[in-house]
């Protein structure tokens, strides 16, 4: 795996500690690595030579605040830049003042447009939207049927013709169909090409020609490579789009694409796809891809993530307990609840700076077998036990191996780690006592 | 008739042409030196065809080197000293896929959207006309009406499937297909998984357990385990055939939607970090488009005008 941007840069700096000012000399060095890191990242050649040039105006002889390296202010300076380049956070729709309005999906071959459609459908359905899949990909063999289960899962209807009609008349039945079941969305769903040619273009010009879409969002896979920038200037120049889904974000490509379909479309990214699960569409945050193109982590999805699934509630007794010393295996367990509510662990791992390389070290990764082990050993404790588990002697610990089909070793292992857990605890408890001491001393990242 | 298959390629691979190796002769005939300059504009021009940073830095080396020691003073000899190394790059990563076991199970991987249902229907096509009796496995029990899409290939190749319902284990169809091939004497098994990001710890060693309990069905098998990557993808593709190969022991690479992209160059980054085979390649839509790889064809069609 590549190491983030800014150890590179912090080996770039070494011999800089201290300098108050960025040379010309040192920030070549220094972008040279930006560029590098930009590239491994599948941006744009093009887009990251002017980026590199708009760095490079803001770095020199900039000041070097107190509290950064060198290093640490030139990713600043990157991350700001990238920031601002991705645009605002816009994951609007735009709506029609007259419903029903029209939002039509294109992009190339196994961008994975039908998917989309589906979670889009079940995203407008939850902000109480009533929309209408439309099964527009007429080539593909069983698009339709696809869409039509999609549709099933999610109990929302699909409308389709079969592939014996053309796409204008799809999209125009479509419409009148949405129009006597009572919809207020459409969401059409079109053919997608191996690549970009002018049958395809003519066809999809021709339904927006006549149904004038309030939308039109173009499909883009998150691993494209150097391409990207041809496929949206294409499909921008000849359709006018309106905003872009991002797909496949959830592995562990660095994302370099989104920068240079934004770049030469200047369309913002609206949403990204996030995994396999039909909900798993999220708004796009422009500042948070920009530290994953850099190689910084996720850390602000992390913690919205967390904020989200935590019940708000719990997490304060959570803390009380915490601070008072009385968190007992009973409270382990409903944090443990808490946190397979966040989602795949992996997922969550991935989100942390530096765990994102963990994954593929042997032994880094994370187990959910050993979570399932600890849940079975916890359940099978009486809630005397759990409340306090001191109480657990040599025959106790027997009926729980048994009980919960585990080793005593287990059990003693979970015992051990819950004990070390609390004295954790009880140091953090002690040093936020201690409290304003610490506040303005950690560093920027 | 070997002309008229080399011309396809040419066409398939014209974009790539453009995108790349043209770039690179306008850049040689408009210079009258070999200097850092030039130096640094064919680095842009590499990464830009997606072959990659490492990969580039590699083959600008090698390159120096051998300016200094053949005391070449032309640039324009710079194209052919490229397709040189290319080549060397690409050389020795190809064999083809033969028929050699009965029958001969393949199975086809890859992360979402590359294409692999549609290269098993062109897989199924071909060994169909070489008079091979072929069965398809599917499955991709996992995404909504996958099982549909193959089973629509299969009808157009005329070959048979066998199949499950929806949400069954990969496992199950794919032994079953195997015990199904090995009494109905078929020579070929093709066995569809269900797309997945190699990111997926989960979904992989599900993977991995669909490939060892083929084992259980017919000892060897699967005989091949071929990874499916889009060419359009960028430096992921790495980062793909890498886990992928730690997950079920990948025997080669189908690169499809090579004629839809420019930037072919991701062919050189894999031959020349990840060690492994690239077997088949996809040129076009038409079931002979995918064809399979040869380095040297491969790397004329590239270079020829």
């Amino acid at each position: 795996m590549l190491e983030g941007l800014t150890e590179k840069l912090q080996s770039t700096f070494k011999r800089l500690r201290g300098k108050g000012k960025l040379s010309e000399k040192d920030v070549n060095a220094a972008l040279r690595e930006v560029k590098m890191a930009l590239l491994e990242a599948d941006v744009n050649f093009k887009v990251v030579k002017d980026f590199i040039s708009i760095l490079k105006e803001r770095a020199i002889g900039a000041e070097v605040l107190e509290s950064l390296t060198p290093a640490q202010h030139v990713v600043k300076i990157v991350n700001e830049e990238l920031t601002r380049l991705m645009g605002g956070e816009q994951s609007k729709i735009n709506i029609a003042s007259k419903p029903p309005t029209i939002v039509m999906l294109v992009g190339l071959q196994g961008a994975g447009k039908t998917t989309s459609a589906g979670k889009l459908a079940k995203l407008m359905h939850k902000q109480g939207r009533r929309p209408l899949l439309v099964a527009g990909d007429i080539y593909r063999p069983a698009a339709i049927k696809q869409l039509q289960v999609l549709g099933e899962q999610l109990d929302i209807p699909v409308f389709t013709m079969g592939d014996k009609h053309s796409p204008v008349d799809i999209a125009k039945g479509a419409l009148q169909q949405a129009k006597s079941i009572n919809c207020d969305m459409l969401i059409i769903d079109t053919a997608g090409r191996l690549h970009i040619d002018e049958v395809l273009m003519e066809e999809l010009k021709a339904v927006k020609d006549h149904i004038h879409p309030h939308e039109i969002l173009l499909v883009v896979d998150a691993m494209t490579g150097q391409d990207a920038v041809n496929v949206a200037e294409t499909f921008n120049e000849q359709l006018g789009i309106d905003g872009v889904i991002l797909t496949k974000l959830d592995g562990d490509t660095r994302g370099g694409a989104a920068l240079s379909v934004r770049a030469v479309t200047n369309r913002p990214i609206k949403f990204v796809g996030m995994g396999e699960k039909l909900d798993a569409l999220e708004p796009f945050h422009p500042e948070r891809l920009s530290s994953r193109i850099l190689g910084m982590g996720d850390m602000l999805s992390l913690i919205e993530k967390a904020q989200t699934s935590f019940d708000a509630k719990k997490a304060q007794d959570m803390e009380k307990k915490i601070r008072e010393q009385s968190f007992t295996l009973e409270d382990f367990f409903d944090q443990l609840q808490q946190v397979k509510q966040m989602g795949p662990l992996d997922q969550i791992m991935g989100m942390i700076p530096g765990m994102n390389n963990m994954k593929n070290v042997p032994g880094g990764e994370v187990d959910e077998k050993q979570l399932a082990k600890i849940e079975a050993v916890i359940c099978s404790m009486t809630p005397h036990e759990r409340q306090q588990p001191e109480i657990i002697n040599g025959s106790r610990r027997r009926r729980i191996a048994l009980g919960s089909g585990t080793r005593v070793q287990d059990v003693n292992s979970l015992l051990k780690q819950f004990a070390q857990a609390k004295k954790m605890m009880k140091k953090i408890s002690d040093m936020q006592k201690g409290g304003k001491k610490m506040g303005g001393k950690f560093p920027f990242f | 008739m070997v002309k008229g298959l080399f011309s396809k390629l040419k066409d398939g691979l014209s974009k790539t042409r453009k995108g790349f190796v043209e770039k690179v002769e306008n850049l040689v005939n408009f210079r009258t030196q070999i200097d850092e300059e030039l130096y640094e504009e064919l680095e842009e021009i590499l990464i830009g065809a997606d072959v990659g940073v490492t990969t580039t830095m590699n083959l600008l080396e090698r390159i120096r080197k051998l300016v200094r020691e053949r005391k070449i003073k032309d640039p324009k000899e710079l194209t052919e000293l490229l397709k040189e190394e290319i080549a060397a790059i690409l050389k020795d990563e190809s064999d083809d896929i033969v028929l050699n076991q009965e029958p001969k199970v393949i199975m086809v991987v890859g992360v979402n959207g590359v294409g692999k249902t549609t290269t098993i229907g062109k897989l199924a096509h071909r060994f169909q006309e070489e008079g091979k009796k072929v069965l398809l496995a599917a499955g991709d029990t996992f995404r909504a009406a996958a099982i549909d899409q193959l089973e629509v290939w299969a009808g157009r190749a005329n070959v048979e499937i066998i199949k499950h319902s929806a949400g069954a284990d990969a496992a199950a169809v794919a032994y079953d297909a195997i015990v199904a091939a090995k009494s109905r004497g078929a020579d070929v098994v093709l066995v569809d998984t269900a797309g997945r990001l190699h990111t997926k710890t989960n979904l992989m060693t599900e993977l991995s357990k669909v490939k060892r309990v083929m084992g259980k069905a017919m000892e060897d098998a699967p005989h091949e385990v071929l990874l499916v990557l889009d060419a359009t993808t960028g430096q992921n593709a790495l980062s793909q055939t890498k886990i992928f190969t730690e997950a079920v022991d990948i025997t080669g690479v189908v690169l499809t939607k090579l004629d839809g992209t420019a930037k072919g160059g991701i062919v050189i980054a894999i031959a020349s970090e990840m060690g492994v085979p690239i077997k088949l390649i996809g040129v076009g839509e038409k079931a002979e488009d995918l064809r399979d790889f040869d380095p040297e064809e491969f790397v004329e069609a590239l270079f020829s005008k």
